[in-house]
């Protein structure tokens, strides 16, 4: 598999991330014993933009997998394809990130199903090997190799969840939205606003958040504000930026977006 | 006017009370002003009729005053059309109403102010004299008046004011449907005494209800002030002489059933305006000791305690201020005599409206200085309640005047009425020194009711000939069912056993294989290589080979939750022709077959059964719970069940799915087991049930609960077809139930 090009996983421009507590040195920590390590937290709260800017501090090649229910277990090791002279064997996801020596990041990792999840756990204990069973190898991890997933805790279902088996091969960061200071100046820095209006973007988050599991399943997340935010530099009025960027997209139920209306009224007025 | 020109309108009236003289040229003075020629001559044609109706003097003045004004208002039309109606009142046997009619009117043409919708209200007040007039015997002309008609008349004002004529209509409609029988009821209705009589008022009411909109505010306040707290409406319609304010305490949010849209602010802003500014106190208010402040200084104190908070619920949420400023009132400057009256609360209105509003436009100075102090004593932060304090105690003190305590007070534009009392601001150490308190302490605590059973449970009902439901209209109480003896259901289970032995080879087919493969596949999880190796040779030896090669895993789980109702009416007790054992017993001996295979099989069940005897008292007593086991408490409460009264199956089915509701299923099924048709003996129209139970099926099935009914009567073609659409099973042979009733569930959940 030495035709494969590494180089295209390779992060070259420094993702933006500002950090919200010691995340980074942690990660750093993590990465030098070659943990495997798993993220939690609300959707849109920065976790892949970490791994990514994590990936481009360290200068390693990131391998990102979304996941979901369909994914096979063959979907991340590698499968036999057809082709004119027979079989021809493909690496997955997986394999190539053991083989290379990259980071290996499953997103949304309880959306795949738990047998598939299994087999990951050769790659996150002590082995760092991986078994190719169907191919008759066993691929020895790549040094720099580590592997990363991450998922939200909050809305899944009761039935989506991960294995004991699979949660205890992890070191575990919990995440969540940055704290209003810091995503004051995310939402200004990533959209070219001033503070003041990031700020008022901020609270409106704020009021959302405030009603999960009061008829929102999920706050408005700190992407979300940005792309409002990204509306509002684009010259869109605020209110009109706000329930397209941020009201309309999170619920369809009718009393809560009167308030939510309501909220982006008073605080824009 | 010369006295030959009254003579001749005079003339024109034919009418000889000699009380008339003397109010005459008045009255044809005003009648000239506000009329057209042709309108004097019908109003004095029409004054003529009224004389000749033979109920004396008063009704001809009524007319006489009070329909210059309405003619003018509503048209000239009114003119003969009142004197028309009331000359037809007085050929019915609602002689005596005649004088409240004529007194609603000028009332009614005020409010309604224009031709058409003056003749509509006319034509309701005919119209429900008409439905309400009865006669002994029915097809003969009326002859007992109607009893709620004096009623309606005496309430017109306020009704009008609180409704619109559409709503005056459904409301008016719904008394004269639901009482015609029954004229205490439907006096009690109309003058607005009977619960439901507030429950229709409140409903057609216009403005923005507070029911309509709790969800809307339980997430304002969560949302931007990030607190949880009841809400408990209170009632604006009955309380004339002291208007309730908001307010909360330990219960709860305090908020006005009902807020009319004000100053082109919509009613749930108001209400959002309402609740912000409680919110704010409980955010930044802290309870200051109220002994030491005389009521004024303490009047002070709240109002600019009420500014504060607002200011830093606008510092943090800026398009409150719009909505504030639109609700608040702006006293006008100089309004207020202090030599005739007690001007305190103008003036502090004026200060709370100054620091709301930037461009008061107000010149006094000293309002203008504290104005300054409050904002300065702003700058420095959230302040405080004392600094308030002391504000206030400096603003009331500088600008006191004799004439503040006199009893006379200038209320006008100065009640904040999205403010709250602020109660909760005050702590008061001594209890209270009035000497009309002096019996407090000997007050009593109440001792606890012990309460046999849940409270009652209020159920509406459908009323098909109106298209309507009947709110709140049936109360149902809730009660444990009482225990008997668990081995009788033994006993019953060991004489069928081998039936149940049947019974078990059929369950164990049905029962979850969890893991199952799913083959022939096009697009699947996994090659399928039996059938893969089996396409290939197809392939090479030249023939379509079948593309589905794949195959995949899927759960197959049965989640289900039954609730089982049964009929507990009279009826029950009967037996059918060919049977040795009651129907109640044959059911009994059904429901434990059933309870044992469902228990067998897993799945969520509940019994309860249900009876009736009026609205007043639908008993639905628990059996088996949800979360229960088939267990020996369970079979005792079994082993019991009695019948008896009758069959109100609406507000059962009800109350079943709001147990039903609650389960976490993908299917949810709703079994009754009847006897007959829904019936009670407070309804002698049979139509009503049967259609009021079709209508919660229909709920039912909205909800995503399947309902299905198990019938035992052999003439139950005739009606169960209407009430359960394709959903029912008639058992012809009642004794083989315990066999049919198991399988019938099975078939079903198969």
């Amino acid at each position: 598999m030495s035709d494969f090009d590494i180089a295209q996983y390779k992060i070259t421009d420094e993702p933006y991330y500002e950090q919200q507590s010691n995340e980074v040195s942690l990660y750093e920590a993590a990465y030098k014993r070659r943990l495997p390590v798993m993220i939690k937290g609300p959707t849109g709260c920065g976790k892949s933009r970490f791994i990514e800017h994590m990936a481009w501090k360290l200068q390693k090649p990131l391998i990102t997998v979304a996941c979901n229910e369909d994914m096979t277990a063959s979907d991340l090791i590698g499968r036999y394809l057809l082709d004119s002279d027979g079989t021809r064997w493909l690496d997955g996801p997986l394999t190539v990130a053991a083989r290379m020596g990259a980071i290996c990041y499953l997103d949304e990792i309880v959306e795949a199903r738990q047998d598939t999840t299994v087999v990951i756990h050769p790659l996150t204990d002590h082995r760092r090997t991986m078994p190719l069973d169907k191919k008759g190898e066993l691929i020895e991890a790549h040094p720099d190799f580590q592997l990363v997933i991450s998922y939200n805790p909050g809305y899944q279902s009761l039935m989506k969840d991960l294995k004991q088996s699979t949660k205890q091969r992890f070191v575990a960061m919990d995440f969540e939205y940055p704290e209003t200071k810091v995503e004051v100046e995310i939402v200004a820095k990533e959209a070219d606003l001033d503070n003041e209006t990031a700020a008022k973007l901020v609270k409106i988050g704020k009021t959302a958040r405030n009603l999960k599991g009061h008829g929102l399943d999920e706050g408005i997340s700190t992407r979300l504000l940005v792309y409002a935010a990204n509306l509002m530099s684009e010259g869109v009025e605020p209110a009109a930026a706000c329930k397209m960027a941020l009201v309309r997209p999170i619920t369809d139920d009718v009393d809560i977006r009167s308030t939510l209306d309501h909220a982006v009224d008073t605080i824009f007025a | 006017m010369t006295p030959e020109e009254i003579q001749v309108y005079r003339d024109q009236l034919q009418c000889s009370f000699a009380q008339l003289e003397n109010i005459f040229e008045d009255c044809i003075n005003d009648a000239l002003r506000q009329l057209s020629p042709q309108g004097v001559k019908d109003y004095l044609k029409g004054a003529s009729l009224i004389c000749m109706i033979g109920r004396g003097f008063e009704p001809v003045l009524v007319y006489l005053e009070e329909m210059p004004t309405v003619a003018h208002q509503v048209g000239e039309d009114a003119l003969t059309l009142v004197s028309q109606t009331v000359w037809d009142m007085s050929r019915s046997p609602n002689g005596k109403a005649i004088p409240l009619f004529l007194d609603s009117i000028a009332e009614a043409a005020r409010r309604l102010g224009s031709e058409d919708s003056f003749k509509h209200y006319i034509e309701l007040i005919v119209e429900m004299m008409n439905d309400t007039s009865r006669s002994i015997h029915n097809n003969q002309n009326a002859t007992i008046p109607s009893p709620g008609l004096p009623e309606l008349l005496k309430q017109i004002p306020y009704l009008l004011s609180q409704l619109s004529l559409e709503g005056l209509k459904n409301w008016m409609a719904y008394g004269v449907r639901n009482y015609y029988m029954r004229p205490d009821y439907q006096a009690s209705y109309f003058c607005l005494q009977s619960a439901d009589s507030k429950a229709m008022l409140q409903r057609e009411r216009h403005g923005t209800l507070f029911m309509d909109n709790e969800r809307k505010l339980d997430a304002y306040l969560k949302a931007l002030w990030d607190e949880t707290e009841q809400f408990v409406p209170y009632s604006l319609g009955f309380d004339e002489l002291r208007k309730p304010r908001p307010y909360y305490d330990n219960v709860g949010i305090r908020l006005p059933d009902v807020y009319d849209d004000k100053n082109n602010v919509p009613g749930i802003d108001r209400y959002r305006a309402t609740i912000a500014h409680m919110a704010a106190h409980r955010r930044w208010t802290s309870p200051i000791i109220a002994d030491n402040f005389s009521p004024f200084q303490r009047v002070g104190v709240e109002l600019l305690e009420d500014s504060r908070v607002e200011y830093l619920a606008m510092q943090q949420y800026p398009g409150l201020r719009n909505i504030l400023k639109a609700l608040h009132p702006a006293p006008i400057e100089g309004d207020c005599e202090p030599q005739k009256e007690s001007c305190i609360l103008h003036r502090l209105a004026m200060l709370s409206r100054a620091i709301l509003d930037a461009d008061h436009g107000y010149q006094n100075p000293v309002i203008k200085e504290f104005v300054e102090r409050f904002y300065a004593a702003m700058q420095q932060g959230e302040s405080s309640p004392k600094e308030m304090a002391s504000i206030a105690i400096s603003f009331i003190a500088k600008t006191r005047l004799q004439s503040d305590q006199s009893p006379n007070i200038r209320f006008e534009n100065t009640e904040v009425d999205y403010r709250d009392d602020n109660r909760h601001m005050w702590i008061f150490i001594e209890e209270n020194d009035e000497a009309e308190d002096y019996d407090a302490t000997r007050e009593t605590k109440e001792q606890d009711i012990e309460v046999d059973g849940l409270p009652p449970r209020h159920y509406k009902e459908w009323d098909y000939r109106s298209s309507s439901y009947r709110p709140d209209w049936v109360s149902l109480y809730e009660s444990l069912h009482p225990s008997g003896s668990a081995a009788d259901i033994d006993k019953l289970l060991e004489k069928n056993s081998a039936l149940a032995k049947r019974l078990k080879q059929i369950l164990d087919t049905l029962k979850p294989q969890q893991y199952v493969r799913v083959r022939y596949q096009e697009e699947g999880s996994e090659l399928d290589l039996d059938v893969a190796i089996r396409s290939l040779i197809d392939y090479k030896a030249g023939s379509q080979p079948d593309p589905r090669i794949n195959m995949s895993h899927k759960h197959d789980g049965r989640d289900i939750a039954v609730m089982l109702l049964l009929d507990l009416s009279q009826s029950l007790n009967d037996i059918p022709d060919g049977c040795q054992q009651t129907i109640l017993e044959l059911s009994q001996e059904a429901v434990s077959l059933l309870a044992w295979a469902i228990e067998h099989l897993g799945d969520k069940f509940a019994i309860a059964g249900f009876s009736s005897n009026t609205r007043h008292e639908v008993r639905y007593q628990h059996i088996k719970g949800f979360t229960e086991r088939w267990d020996d408490a369970v079979k005792a409460r079994l082993a019991a069940i009695q019948a008896g009264y009758s069959t109100r199956m609406g507000a059962a089915m009800r109350h079943a799915a709001h147990y039903l509701e609650k389960q976490k299923a993908d299917k949810k099924l709703l079994l009754v087991l009847t006897d007959g048709e829904p019936a009670d003996i407070d309804t002698d129209d049979e139509q009503i049930l049967i259609q009021d139970t079709h209508k919660a099926v229909q709920e039912l099935d909205q909800d995503g609960i399947f309902t299905y009914c198990i019938n035992l009567d052999p003439r139950a073609d005739d009606y169960v077809k209407d009430i359960f659409g394709g959903q029912y099973s008639v058992i012809d042979h009642v004794d083989r139930l315990p066999e049919k009733l198991p399988k019938l569930f099975m078939s079903l959940t198969k």
